[in-house]
């Protein structure tokens, strides 16, 4: 009886021994691969953008790669700390989802040589620190296409964050955009020192609608913008994601960013041994950059437009930055038959003609 | 600034200054009775996404607003234990209660940020909001800003006119009187703590449902810590307590107004102001001391227990 | 059956020591449900949470550059509050300090010298000085209320740090974007232990709180603070000053986190940022009390308090648990250790009806 108990103990530890080497074995084999981001992942906004972009790369290489990641990350010193955990916790390729984890994904990369990292929006690269961005002023122009075409008081309304090049640049793509269907339009800009406060967001969105805005759009991170404008009668654009449930009637398109194909494809190339360090700076043509569905509302011919840029910007043959652009002053930043640079984008500090008001210094 | 915008500030200042109205009043009434709740902003957010959360699955205002309260006055409840039965510091328990509603709101609310609601319709008054600005001013807005004009009404009643109130006023000033005359100290105070708590609560219901309706984490976004504020700038008397939170929702608003107008002033010192401004009143205020000494409760934050001391 | 609050004769000396331990264990039962609740084994949880974070140097090494700020700050306002001085303001402090620090950093940035670090220490100590004077000389000299304008100044604070790393403090290179440059080796505090992050500031911080100590135990000042505290009047009839205690509460938590801004920046940071704090100053108020006001306490609790941030990033980084349930634990935690310092000056006694009659 009693060898008997023991064969069949021997025999469960061996079971379970070759189970759990298997099982280990298999979550050996699996690249893992980690995510910081910057907020609580939530129903729209920046950081639902990218875990979409995880979902979907799950998705495609499931069966080979695991992943993981960590919410709400303050800038500084703890980001430092977490991207080194997922490091050494057996994270090979890391992605970091927001401008201030740049020094410590680059800190912690030096200390991992031999994994790879992925900051997003920055612009320090090394030998195992790459970047990436979208080109979301592309999405801008098109989306101040159909505010252009859709305002009745030619004054469209921004909700801006902070006075960093970025946002800078989104407000002036938007503008040119508007004023290549009608030159008469004015953007008028609110700053609310803050990536997310729904309550200042609505406030701004507000003064804006009774300043004459019409078309109200937003480079901040909740729904507050649309759900203004859809309870003040207006339009809005969104920004990051498609936003429509929250306002059917207002919303009329969203300037969305698309990480799936960039998060699939940098992952592919670490499981091939062929990852690089590169500064990606992807747009429509990678399909980074994409229009949420339109509103019925927007008419036909605004639709085959927005279109027929879209395929202009796509295959190069139009820049949202092309020349001639006059600053506020009216002074020409880009002649006739140029286009700005990418180095000169991202360090773009000035308004184009049509916002109304000055950069806050 | 034409007239229409100056205007449109003053009624979108009432809308803003709401969440204040109904937090900044409650804890007017935990403070009159000697007690100081630092954990405003805790409660506000627990109470806004339980107000959420009701609205979500039952569609009626009523039940969310009551959900909002009952929340709030839980969170409240907490706080009471500790400081009023438990003696604990005040200070420190209150700051407490905000760590703990800021995880909490959100853990509750983790399955909840991906819904719309309608929010609150705003209700007309027929004839009376067909005045010519005193009716756009008064008589348009939604049913939970007309409450909170009757709450201020409710409560300076209850408070200058009322025998209750004589007695909590009592108990802020000197709680070892009031006990000595035979009244109940603590549970007074349990109940001052409660209502602080249920306004708090319902403040965040106010955000969550009507004027953001939507829930993310954190949205209340320190408007709690104003509220806090508020009370001191006011001097602890309701009527200031509406003009400070309607005031600090006016400079709010009019900052975004300038920087639409295009003013080049930096976004960072505008949005100072607000702050700025009720350091210079509550400096101004604090300057007389028998202003003060009148109408601050003599025993706030001060632990009191009657089978000690 | 009625339970009746008592008060001890004198403070129980075995309840000092068991109350923490009642929390814990209380801490732990919640923990349990909390955990069970959320279909995670608890012991991983709990192993998760406590040990995970610091079962290696680089982890301990965490966990002291963590607590670090949150025992300086505290023992700084430890001296304001025994006085009953409510200082709320030490974000601000902090900001302000990291601000003044900062800047000596950046105009010094091609300099070398051994000075640089001393002189960006004492510019936050003055930069939180400064700050803090504003709530001490409104206090004194028109009554205001010292948690109210601590509290409003924080915010000020945070945005003034915020305009000028948005502007004139913006590394020139950095296309725009809103950080001062990377200081130079000459104002970064060395690493102590190799392979970790504990760095020289540590020490400061330590250095602060014994210094603390000191203070507050053994010197006159800090015997008139305790009085203060204890009784206002008392403190007026012997002759103590007390503008001179108001002052000296305040400025205490103002140098204290105007240091811990520059630590921060000097330590983990490298650079100044628009934000340089996950919220310390207020975390400190926590760790202050939880330490009883006493530094050696808040020293402990400064531990534990850093120990909940770690970790809520452990946990979610081993079980997935939502990020929020760090905050309802610190809450709890917070919550018992108040709750259970009770038992030190009071005791609890059961006591029927009857023989209450009698």
């Amino acid at each position: 009886m009693t060898s008997m108990k023991k064969h069949v103990l021997s025999v469960f530890i061996l079971l379970a021994c070759v189970a759990g080497f298997t099982l280990s074995a298999s979550a050996e084999d699996k690249l893992k691969v980690g995510f910081v981001y910057i907020s609580p992942v939530g129903d729209a906004g920046w950081t639902y953008q990218h875990d979409l972009g995880r979902l979907e790369l799950e998705k495609n290489l499931g069966d080979k790669i695991v992943t993981k990641y960590i919410e709400s990350v303050p800038e500084g010193p703890e980001a430092e700390r977490v991207i080194r955990d997922l490091a050494k916790s057996g994270h090979d390729l890391i992605f970091t989802t927001s401008f201030g984890y740049m020094n410590p994904t680059l800190k912690v990369a030096k200390m991992f040589p031999k994994k790879y990292f992925e900051h997003s929006t920055g612009y320090k690269t090394t030998k195992n620190v790459g970047t990436y961005m979208c080109r979301f002023y592309e999405g801008r122009y098109l989306t101040g296409i159909v505010a252009g075409k859709m305002t009745k008081s030619n004054t469209l309304g921004y909700v801006a964050a902070f006075p960093i090049p970025e946002v800078i640049r989104g407000i002036n793509a938007f503008t040119l955009g508007a004023k290549s269907v009608n030159p008469d339009i004015q953007v008028k800009v609110i700053w609310v020192n803050s990536w997310f406060d729904p309550g200042k967001e609505r406030e701004a969105s507000e003064a804006l609608i009774t300043q004459g805005a019409d078309v109200i759009t937003h480079h901040t991170d909740s729904t507050a913008p649309t759900l203004t404008a859809e309870e003040k009668g207006v339009y809005s654009i969104a920004y990051h994601s498609d936003m429509s449930k929250y306002g059917p009637k207002a919303h009329l398109t969203a300037a969305t960013h698309v990480y799936g194909d960039f998060y699939t494809k940098t992952t592919q190339a670490v499981l091939d041994n062929t990852w690089k360090s590169d500064a990606v700076w992807s747009g429509i043509k990678e399909g980074s950059i994409e229009l949420a569905p339109m509103n019925p509302v927007v008419p036909a011919d605004v639709v085959a437009l927005v279109e027929k840029t879209t395929k202009a910007i796509a295959d190069g043959s139009f820049h949202p930055f092309q020349g001639p652009v006059k600053d506020q002053s009216g002074k020409v930043v880009v002649e006739a038959g140029k286009s700005l640079t990418d180095k000169d984008l991202l360090g773009m500090s000035y308004y184009v003609e049509g916002v109304l008001g000055k950069i806050p210094k | 600034m034409d007239f229409d915008i100056f205007i449109h500030i003053l009624i979108a200042a009432i809308a803003a200054g709401t969440p204040f109205v109904y937090a900044a009043l409650g804890e007017l009434i935990t403070e009159k009775s000697g007690v100081l709740n630092l954990g405003v902003e805790g409660m506000m957010l627990v109470g806004a996404i339980s107000g959420f959360i009701a609205m979500a699955k039952t569609g009626s205002i009523l039940v969310a607003v009551l959900c909002g309260m009952t929340a709030g006055a839980l969170m409240a409840g907490i706080f009471a234990v500790l400081t009023l039965t438990l003696m604990a510091n005040q200070v420190a328990s209150g700051l407490a209660l905000t760590i703990f509603g800021v995880g909490m709101s959100a853990f509750l609310g983790l399955k909840y940020t991906s819904i719309a609601l309608p929010g609150v319709p705003e209700i007309h008054i027929p004839i009376l909001s067909n005045i010519p600005v005193v009716g756009q001013l008064f008589f348009s807005h939604d049913m939970l800003i007309y409450c909170s004009g009757a709450l201020f009404v409710a409560i300076s009643w209850f408070l200058y006119k009322s025998k209750s109130g004589l007695i909590l006023r009592g108990i802020g000033e000197a709680p070892k009187s009031a006990h000595a005359l035979g009244y109940n100290v603590i549970k007074i105070r349990y109940m001052a703590v409660l209502f602080g708590g249920a306004m708090a609560g319902l403040g965040g219901t106010y955000l969550s449902i009507a004027y953001t309706p939507m829930w993310v984490e954190g949205m209340v976004a320190g408007r709690g810590w104003v509220s806090l504020a508020l009370v001191v700038f006011a001097t602890w008397r309701p009527a200031r307590v509406m003009l400070g939170a309607y005031l600090f929702g006016a400079i709010t608003i009019a900052q975004f107004h300038i920087q639409g107008f295009g003013i080049d002033i930096p976004a960072q010192l505008l949005s100072m102001l607000p702050y700025v401004a009720t350091i210079v009143v509550l400096v101004f205020i604090s300057r007389d001391q028998n202003t003060i000494r009148l109408n601050s409760p003599a025993s706030l934050g001060i632990t009191y227990h009657p089978n000690v001391q | 059956m009625l339970l009746k609050i008592e008060p001890r004769s004198e403070p129980s000396k075995t309840m000092k020591y068991m109350s923490p331990l009642i929390a814990a264990i209380l801490m732990l039962i919640s923990g349990l449900i909390i955990f069970t609740l959320l279909g995670k084994n608890p012991v991983e949880a709990f192993h998760a949470f406590f040990i995970e974070p610091v079962n290696d140097l680089y982890g301990i090494g965490e966990l002291f550059i963590k607590a670090s700020p949150l025992m300086l700050i505290g023992t700084g306002l430890a001296i304001g509050f025994r006085a009953s001085i409510w200082n709320i303001g030490a974000e601000g402090q902090l900001a302000v300090g990291a601000l003044f620090g900062g800047y000596i950093a950046i105009i010094f940035n091609d300099s070398n010298s051994f000075f640089i670090l001393p002189l960006m220490i004492l510019a936050g100590a003055a930069g939180g000085i400064v700050w803090a004077s504003i709530p001490a000389f409104l206090k004194t000299v028109f009554n205001a209320n010292e948690i109210l304008v601590s509290l409003m100044l924080n915010y000020v604070a945070i945005l003034l740090l915020a305009l000028l790393v948005h502007g004139p403090l913006r590394d020139p290179d950095g296309y725009g974007f809103p950080q001062s440059v990377l200081f130079a080796d000459s104002a970064i505090l060395p690493i102590l232990i190799e392979g970790t992050r504990f760095h020289a500031g540590v020490l400061v911080a330590c250095a602060g709180v014994v210094i603390g100590w000191i203070f507050l135990l053994k010197s006159f000042t800090g015997f008139q603070i305790q009085v203060a505290g204890l009784a206002q009047k008392a403190a007026s009839y012997a002759g103590f000053q007390y503008k001179k205690l108001i002052w000296i509460g305040l400025l205490s938590g103002g140098v204290t986190a105007g240091i811990a801004g520059v630590l921060e920046i000097a330590g983990p940071i490298g650079q100044l940022l628009p934000s340089v704090s996950p919220g310390y100053g207020y975390a400190a108020i926590i760790v202050a009390f939880v330490g009883r006001l006493h530094p050696g306490g808040i020293f402990l609790s400064s531990l534990l308090m850093a120990l909940l941030y770690l970790g809520g990033e452990s946990g979610q980084m081993n079980l997935d648990l939502p990020a929020a349930v760090t905050g309802i634990f610190q809450g709890l935690l917070l919550f018992y250790l108040l709750a259970a310092d009770f038992l030190i000056n009071y005791r609890i006694r059961i006591t029927t009806p009857q023989q209450e009659a009698i």
